[in-house]
């Protein structure tokens, strides 16, 4: 690999990236945390009867997949953002989209790998389906890539933001919704016994699609932003 | 250059947008007001009455328009935000962010007649039915778009960051209606079709369509009376919003 050169500074990118989460390790476990306190409310609310709570348990955990994921996702550029490194991106030679692509590579291995890995976990709190107890985390695998990739578009559109929680709460949740149907809904196709296999491979035709037209997105938004 | 391109430059520029809209929206206004009357005379009262739904059907001489506004005026707002994004014209930027609440304001109204509506109809306000969920999506995509608007400080910068965002909404609301299409449907197809024989009878298709029409210009009124705050806003300082306030003072 020739110093220099595009995957040099990929790599680079992603070795600092990586090296940065592991600094701070404790940051990384929020999501986590967040999912299963998120979970452990819905017994307390909706009261802890086993065959109420199985009827719904794919869909709390999807959604707190998705919550957690959402409140991740403002990490994403904060802090190069704040250091000034996000720019130092936008004025190098390589290209924008393939630098972003690493980071939000790295960002949904350490914030949603995580969080795919206690979805068994938070199925159980739950009392989920054991019919579901694989086909939960590989429904996860594929929506929480989808969820990163659409997430940081909008992310790069609020980056220079002070308060952008809540506004980027109403520009993400809208477009989630596709992805949250068919990920939940294959889920509950399952657990009613019907075939489920149309929904994941929409999901994964949607990943696809996602994998090259979102960092090009994220590359648009982002110069936007900062110019 | 040609008189095409040239006709299209200047009618790009704010100050000779600004006369022109000065001068068509008060049109825009009047026969719409004058074309809503005539059709919701026809509707209201006019048209007979429903064999099956009764009196309580003449909501849709309501709704159906301001449903069909509310996608319409997405679609002007994503044109007019890709042409802001490719050509960078300043104009476009302010059309599309002037469309994107009185879009709003039309989709809020579809979704109350329709709950209204629904109401004697269905037995209830509201079922997650995929027409419904996917309006009440649009609503929301209408209102990040505002928010994001509102969020930025400078007001270029704003209203191309809004521009990306709608663009970005057009890819997913084909998803979305199909996606809440494939998980639940229970309102009732279309029976106004452009090509081919419509399923509704003439005597209530005429105040349909004028609504529809009426509604149209109404937006176009709107949307022009914001474009023209909007660029006497961004132009504040120029010499010809100036000469326009003095004009106005005296």
């Amino acid at each position: 690999m020739k110093p220099g050169s595009t995957s040099a500074a990929c790599t680079a990118l992603l070795r600092r990236d990586l090296v940065l989460v592991w600094r701070r390790r404790g940051d990384a476990l929020t999501p986590l945390l967040f999912a299963l306190i998120v979970v452990a409310l819905f017994p307390l609310a909706i009261g802890a009867q086993a065959d109420t709570l199985r009827h719904v348990a794919a869909g709390i955990v999807f959604v707190a997949t998705l919550l957690a994921g959402l409140l991740a996702l403002d990490t994403l550029f904060r802090g190069d953002y704040e250091d000034g490194s996000l720019e130092q991106l936008v004025l190098s030679p390589h290209p924008l989209s393939l630098l972003l692509a690493c980071k939000i590579a790295v960002h949904w291995l350490t914030t949603a790998l995580p969080l795919i890995a206690i979805s068994p976990l938070l199925g159980e709190l739950l009392y989920l389906d054991p019919a579901l107890r694989t086909l939960l985390p590989l429904a996860l695998l594929l929506t929480t890539p989808l969820l990163s990739l659409i997430g940081a578009v909008c992310v790069a559109l609020t980056v220079g933001m002070q308060r952008s929680g809540m506004l980027l709460a109403l520009l993400v949740l809208p477009l989630y919704v596709p992805v949250l149907i068919f990920g939940a809904g294959a889920c509950n196709a399952a657990q009613m016994g019907l075939p489920f296999l149309a929904p994941l491979l929409w999901l994964a035709a949607g990943l696809v699609l996602a994998l090259v037209l979102a960092p090009l997105a994220c590359a648009a938004a982002l110069r936007i932003s900062i110019s | 250059m040609n008189a095409l391109t040239l006709w299209f430059h200047r009618i790009g520029s704010p100050p000779t947008f600004h006369r022109i809209a000065t001068a068509v929206q008060p049109w825009c206004y009047a026969i719409a007001f004058v074309l809503g009357i005539v059709g919701l005379y026809g509707g209201l009262v006019l048209a007979p009455r429903d064999y099956q739904q009764g009196d309580a059907y003449r909501i849709i001489f309501i709704h159906v328009p301001c449903a069909w506004m509310g996608l319409f005026a997405y679609a002007f707002m994503a044109v007019n935000a890709f042409v802001a994004l490719v050509w960078r014209i300043k104009l476009s930027e302010v059309l599309a962010m002037a469309s994107a609440p009185v879009g709003a304001a039309f989709t809020f109204i579809t979704l109350v007649t329709g709950s209204l509506w629904g109401k004697p109809m269905w037995g209830t306000w509201w079922t997650w039915d995929a027409r419904l969920t996917s309006e009440l999506f649009l609503l929301f995509l209408y209102f990040g778009v505002i928010g994001l608007y509102h969020a930025i400080e400078d007001r270029r910068q704003a209203a191309r960051a809004a521009s990306f965002l709608a663009l970005v909404g057009v890819v997913n609301l084909p998803i979305v209606h199909f996606s809440v299409n494939w998980w639940n449907t229970l309102h009732q197809g279309s029976t106004v079709r452009l090509l081919g024989p419509s399923k509704i009878d003439a005597s209530m298709l005429w105040p349909l369509l004028l609504m529809a029409v009426a509604t149209h210009l109404w937006f176009f009124g709107s949307v022009l009376a914001r474009t023209r705050a909007g660029l006497v806003e961004l132009d504040a300082g120029k010499d010809w919003v100036r000469t326009l306030a003095l004009a106005r003072a005296e």
